[in-house]
């Protein structure tokens, strides 16, 4: 166990070569964990790549990459399964860890027939309640009072599940930031606030976010601890989220974790960094690749090789390859499925609507290729 | 059959159903030890505890944002806005959280919350404890909007929205909290969500309100009862989704329609209604209908009784629209 840093000091257990730190002790990970983890970093840098392709190529519509980023994803590994994962949007590989098929993932991308949402939402909007990854909205820090109500309502309830809620640095400028750590701080609520301060929100830099010394220091004036750890080293994401999770569970309340990273791609397909950012910033970030950090500490290990890498990748490449092509040739959701889910039984006007574009001429949306 | 007034049967409502159903949790800005500014939940705290009867930081959007996680985790929150003129800080919550999360979830995520909030005018409340902003939230697609005018309704209309499945803005009519007393059944009973009720039956014209504004229209129909005219009232009880069978057939037995309204004109709910009307009765109009409401200035402090809607104007649409 590291001996907690104070608040603004960066805590890591692994330099960016991936050896342990001195008086850093590495959490205990089985080696087949230590694999699964590793696996799901790379399927979401995999199918990021691919998938950024295919909106490139005019095949998706929109997309967002998690690029240097996937390690704060992997801070699901230190709850339970029955814990409840409030996302953003650039979190996916929280949901593929959690078992989120590839074909369901792209299938939300596409929006099509067999979209989980029922093309109800712009791509990387997904919602998996059997894992309980809650639905994303696209207005940042809405979800972080939702996360803080869930926690009471298990504390309410007598139950041990706890929140994690991810969000950025933007988000921390919002109202909702600091009405969900209010509330989580009054109510000793069981949740643990993760931001992903990756130093942009689109084309604005975290120093016009805050005059805040970090993100961290914040969760002082709510009266709980906050962390600041390397948000690269995913065995710091790792063992920092165990332990507030434990205190949480403790009944000591919350705990808001800054793992601070760095978003290499743009916002989402609609950006351009070139505008805004010098290009030499990402590729300095390059130098502390998460994944490449982990598999230098694996392959310390003994547990990483190249041909294990090379079979995993080609195995998710051919995932990829061949559930894309099946949701690609999957037809759009029934046009009728527009009305349903508004609420649990169609009242009349939305039946009269309905009823109504049924009895038009079939358009097809311009939107949808296939 | 004992007599109520709102307050005591949302009172008795929430009791009822706290006493019911465990997964039932209030939540809001003094509504604990205090029992709420208007009583609303008085006796609760007391009876349930500080874990089901929840006083919270003063943030509307932090009420309704915990709320929904609440109603995600499987418990049935009763958030209060102490004010529907404080609403607005918690609206993103509800039309784009809370109306939206079954939707945009393809299904897997209902958000089960009934927010109660007391509107309208004639209390000498000035701009920020007097608004009627039900329109807002008709317009959004997932949320459904109660609005009771007496005891009973709001004890059976409260009852049937905190145990369906789809969020709900129920919004009660402060100006007759007290003086809207009546007799209210004991024990369990709902009243469907979607069903207006014909509180004065008559021939000659319909005229429709909700809320407070019911009260006045009563007030009016005396009136013109008084000078030989049959009036039909319509408490619509529900504004999304409301009754169009009820409102539709009374329109097409009187001809004539007068609809009367506390919030501002301007695509206020009564025009959702007359469009209504005219898409479905217009062979059966003898005369435009009328719509009797709010200015559409802000809520006025010292000349509010020059604001609201009272009986004598109502008249005077019922007049106008009869001998059209």
């Amino acid at each position: 166990m590291v001996v907690a840093p104070k608040s603004d000091e960066l805590r890591r257990v692994l330099d960016d070569d991936g050896n342990v730190l001195p008086g850093a002790k590495a959490p205990e990970i089985p080696e087949a964990d230590l694999k699964n983890l590793y696996r799901n970093m790379l399927l979401v840098r995999l199918i990021d790549e691919r998938m950024l392709r295919l909106q490139r190529q005019g095949r998706l519509g929109f997309y967002m990459t998690s690029t240097g980023e996937e390690a704060t994803h992997m801070a699901v590994y230190a709850l339970r399964p029955e814990d409840w994962v409030f996302p953003s949007y650039r979190e996916p590989g929280a949901a593929f860890f959690r078992g989120y098929s590839i074909r369901d993932y792209i299938c939300q991308l596409y929006g099509n027939a067999a979209d989980p949402i029922k093309g109800r939402q712009m791509p990387v909007h997904h919602a998996v309640a059997k894992i309980h990854y809650v639905s994303i909205s696209s207005p940042v820090g809405t979800q972080i009072p939702q996360a803080t109500g869930m926690a009471r309502g298990a504390a309410i309830a007598g139950k041990e599940d706890l929140a994690i809620v991810y969000f950025g640095e933007g988000a921390t400028s919002t109202g909702e930031f600091h009405v969900g750590m209010n509330f989580a701080g009054v109510w000793k609520a069981p949740v643990l606030f993760f931001c992903r301060n990756n130093g942009w929100a689109i084309s604005t830099p975290g120093s016009k976010q805050t005059a805040s010394k970090s993100i961290a220091i914040k969760a002082a004036a709510y009266g709980f601890p906050g962390i600041r750890i390397d948000g690269n080293d995913i065995l710091a994401v790792i063992q920092t989220t165990a332990e507030a999770a434990a205190r949480a569970r403790a009944g000591e309340g919350p705990t808001l974790i800054e793992a601070l990273t760095y978003r290499r791609g743009a916002h989402s397909s609609s950006d351009d960094p070139s505008v805004y950012r010098d290009p030499n910033e990402p590729k300095q970030w390059e130098k502390s690749d998460p994944i490449e950090r982990f598999r230098r500490y694996l392959e310390r290990q003994g547990v990483w090789t190249a041909a294990w890498e090379k079979d995993e990748s080609a195995a998710i490449e051919a995932e990829i390859v061949r559930d894309n092509d099946e949701a690609a040739a999957t037809g759009a959701p029934p046009v009728e499925s527009m009305f349903d889910d508004v609420y649990e039984e169609m009242p009349w006007h939305l039946r009269e609507q309905k009823e109504w574009l049924l009895r038009q001429a079939r358009t097809k949306s311009p939107h949808y290729h296939h | 059959m004992p007599v109520m007034n709102i307050i005591q049967a949302v009172n008795d409502a929430l009791k009822l159903e706290m006493r019911r159903d465990k997964r039932v949790v209030v939540l809001g800005e003094d509504v604990g030890k205090f029992g709420g500014v208007f009583r609303a939940t008085s006796g609760l705290y007391e009876e349930f505890g500080p874990d089901r009867v929840m006083d919270t930081p003063l943030a509307e959007a932090g009420i309704v944002g915990t709320a929904i996680g609440m109603a995600l985790y499987g418990l049935r929150p009763v958030p209060e806005i102490q004010f529907a003129d404080f609403i607005y800080p918690a609206f993103d919550q509800i039309v784009n959280e809370l109306a939206k999360f079954r939707y945009r979830s393809g299904g897997q995520y209902p958000a089960p919350v009934v927010i109660r909030t007391p509107c309208g005018g004639g209390i000498r409340g000035g701009h920020y404890h007097s608004q009627s902003p039900e329109a807002y939230f008709a317009h959004t697609p997932g949320l459904k909007v109660v609005m009771p005018s007496n005891p009973i309704d709001a004890k059976g209309l409260l009852l049937a929205s905190i145990r369906q499945n789809d969020p709900v803005l129920f919004m009660e009519p402060k100006r007759v909290y007290r003086a809207a007393r009546g007799d209210v059944p004991e024990g369990d009973f709902e009243i469907p969500l979607g069903q207006a009720k014909v509180v004065r039956e008559g021939q000659k014209i319909t005229l429709v309100a909700w809320s407070a504004m019911v009260h006045t229209a009563q007030e009016a129909a005396d009136k013109a009862a008084a000078d030989g005219v049959d009036v039909e009232v319509i408490d619509l009880r529900t504004i999304v989704p409301f009754d169009v069978e009820t409102l539709v057939a009374s329109v097409k037995k009187t001809g004539r329609c007068v609809i009367a309204q506390e919030a501002p004109k301007t695509c206020g709910f009564g025009a959702e209604l007359v469009a209504t009307i005219c898409e479905r009765a217009m062979e059966w109009l003898e005369a435009p209908i009328e719509r009797v409401c709010g200015f559409d200035t802000p809520f006025p402090y010292t000349l509010e009784h020059e604001y609201m809607p009272n009986a004598d104007r109502i008249v005077g649409a019922l007049k106008r629209v009869l001998e059209w």
